[in-house]
């Protein structure tokens, strides 16, 4: 099933409402394998729906969510896929390590193999000695941080990060894209959702999401190109109001 | 393996967590401690005025337990107006003539007690045979009422507590995002169910224990049966209390609201499961009681505590307890499906 030629994601023509809010409304989008995407847009453009569907948290209305070509939701595909939630979803009054070890128990790491799994990912993050101190003392990029490190743990063929950069000082936010990037390089499809305009021009293809629809799709140069823009900003702009 | 996961992850967060703790522990404690204090003092020693009272009535009337104060009639019925003694005693021709300043039912209830004793030591009046010899099936002398709603009360504390930390731990489960970001996980609903009740199970036993010995041999409540019954029927009440605490969680949106629940889970809890007498209640509402899940813990205890009972008398009710949690822990694990539909 690995070695399947078709994109590692699959969204066909997803809706989905909450009552009588339409959240999505035929969105469809392909993440390959080895490709960093990003899925831009306001907040409250259903960026974070979108993502809850692929990891198998939510469930298509109309249309289909495939990862390796299972349709989702299913348990098989969950071991394969790293979420990173919007919220930090940590538990605050265990330490960094602590919340390392459950939730690579949950993915069924143990013993050495969880240990080198923890070490290799608390290094990436750079949170170094204070893994073993309660993530309550953590600051808010710390937090992020060690959410980024839960959802790297297992190792996942598919990525998905829902806003991983807020909160983080420059430095770190350039640190963390290049990590995205390394782990994109080796193999694995990294789906990263952001409201930051310019951070999606380091990424394979840029998907602009707006008001539950996917108004533009290309990679960031040729969107820049065809918009006549200079920044991803203005890109943004003129697809969303046909104007600059 | 993954439901060992969740139950170390809980016992983990409650080891940081000391002011829960001492909710859990400390709280009921010192409850059944005031309630203790307030129901298992010695009875009331009524203080009674003797108006002239011929010799040997005051010989006996001295062996009771009272304190018998000697007046003229207006300085006792002076006394009795400014609620200073609780009774008047006089000679009203051959007979007695007791006036009670009626007031306190319980004081009033405290002279009677004397009273009668007065007439059994005084002997029955002649042609009359002795009266009936008391003895008890239950109890004893010395039992309380303290004695008699404690097997309930501890019921109800464990379950209360354990409610209310269960649900409320469950809620932040959700507010943080830890709910959803473990169902991005492969675990199953049913997983994280049994892993929360096996964590909460552990960190319970231990208030329960607690609670359990301290009622016993701390507060000396009567204990007829054994402990380890006693043990049996308030773990599965905790059980129970964290299955149902668990479920109300799934339908409110914060803390608060799990909070709103005790009127709809406890407050009837205290009513009809025992702790006031349901014979005299309208069927009806006896009918509530036989819903709840305390009555049947309720039941057991003071059948353990004060009947002496073992496991072959109270099994049905712990199966009932079983029952409960069995359906509340399924009923979980399908509430779960609105967080993730697989």
């Amino acid at each position: 099933m690995s070695e399947s030629p078709q994109a590692l994601v699959q969204v066909q023509e997803v809706s989905r409402s909450f009552g009588s809010l339409k959240v999505l409304t035929g969105v469809s989008m392909n993440v390959q394998a080895g490709s960093l995407v990003a899925l831009l847009g306001p907040s409250g453009a259903g960026k974070t729906t979108l993502v809850r569907m692929i990891a198998g948290v939510d469930v298509a209305q109309g249309g289909q969510v495939r990862v390796q070509g299972d349709l989702m939701p299913t348990m098989d595909q969950l071991p394969v896929i790293g979420y990173m939630a919007q919220s930090d979803a940590l538990y605050l009054e265990l330490s960094g390590r602590e919340n390392l070890l459950f939730f690579g128990s949950l993915y069924s790491l143990k013993g050495e193999a969880l240990q080198t799994a923890i070490k290799s990912v608390v290094d990436l993050v750079d949170l170094g000695d204070a893994i073993d101190r309660p993530v309550l003392q953590y600051s808010g990029g710390m937090k992020r941080r060690l959410s980024l490190a839960t959802a790297l743990l297992h190792g996942p063929k598919v990525l998905i990060l829902d806003e991983p950069t807020v909160g983080l000082d420059p430095v770190l936010r350039h640190a963390v894209w290049k990590e995205l990037r390394a782990i994109a390089d080796a193999g694995s499809a990294v789906l990263v959702t952001t409201h930051v305009m310019d951070e999606a021009d380091q990424c394979d293809i840029v998907f602009m999401l707006r008001d539950g629809r996917i108004i533009a799709e290309d990679p960031p140069k040729a969107l820049m190109a065809r918009a006549g823009a200079e920044t991803m900003q203005d890109a943004f702009l003129h697809f969303a109001t046909g104007e600059v | 393996m993954r439901s060992l996961a969740i139950t170390r992850r809980v016992i983990w967060g409650f080891r940081r967590d000391r002011r829960t703790i001492a909710l859990m522990i400390l709280a009921p404690c010192l409850i059944l401690t005031f309630l203790w204090l307030i129901f298992d003092g010695d009875t009331y020693r009524p203080t009674l005025a003797a108006v002239d009272l011929p010799p040997p009535v005051m010989a006996v009337l001295e062996a009771q337990n009272a304190t018998i104060e000697v007046m003229e009639q207006g300085e006792a019925e002076t006394a009795l107006a400014e609620a200073s003694i609780d009774a008047i005693l006089g000679m009203d021709g051959m007979s007695f003539s007791v006036l009670l300043e009626g007031s306190d039912p319980s004081k009033s209830k405290a002279v009677m007690f004397v009273l009668s004793a007065l007439g059994d030591s005084l002997g029955p009046a002649p042609g009359q045979g002795a009266g009936p010899k008391l003895e008890r099936l239950h109890g004893n002398d010395e039992m309380s009422a303290f004695d008699n709603f404690g097997p309930v009360l501890v019921g109800l504390l464990v379950f209360f507590f354990t409610f209310l930390v269960s649900g409320v731990t469950f809620v932040q489960e959700r507010r943080s995002g830890t709910l959803d970001r473990m169902l991005a996980t492969p675990l199953r609903r049913h997983e994280l169910v049994l892993g929360y009740a096996l964590g909460f199970s552990i960190v319970v036993s231990a208030q329960a224990t607690l609670i359990a010995a301290i009622s016993i041999y701390g507060l000396g409540m009567m204990l007829e049966g054994s402990f380890v019954w006693l043990l049996l029927v308030t773990l599965l009440l905790a059980a129970t209390a964290l299955a149902i605490g668990m479920f109300v969680s799934a339908f409110a949106r914060s803390e608060f609201q799990v909070l709103q629940f005790i009127p709809v889970v406890i407050i009837p809890q205290v009513f009809f499961s025992g702790l006031f007498p349901l014979e005299a209640m309208a069927p009806w509402l006896r009918w509530i009681g036989e819903c709840l899940p305390l009555t049947y813990g309720a039941r057991a205890l003071r059948d353990i505590m004060i009947r002496g009972a073992g496991i072959g008398e109270i099994y049905p009710d712990l199966l009932v307890l079983l029952a409960f949690t069995a359906v509340c822990l399924m009923a979980n694990v399908q509430a779960l499906k609105q967080y993730r539909a697989i």
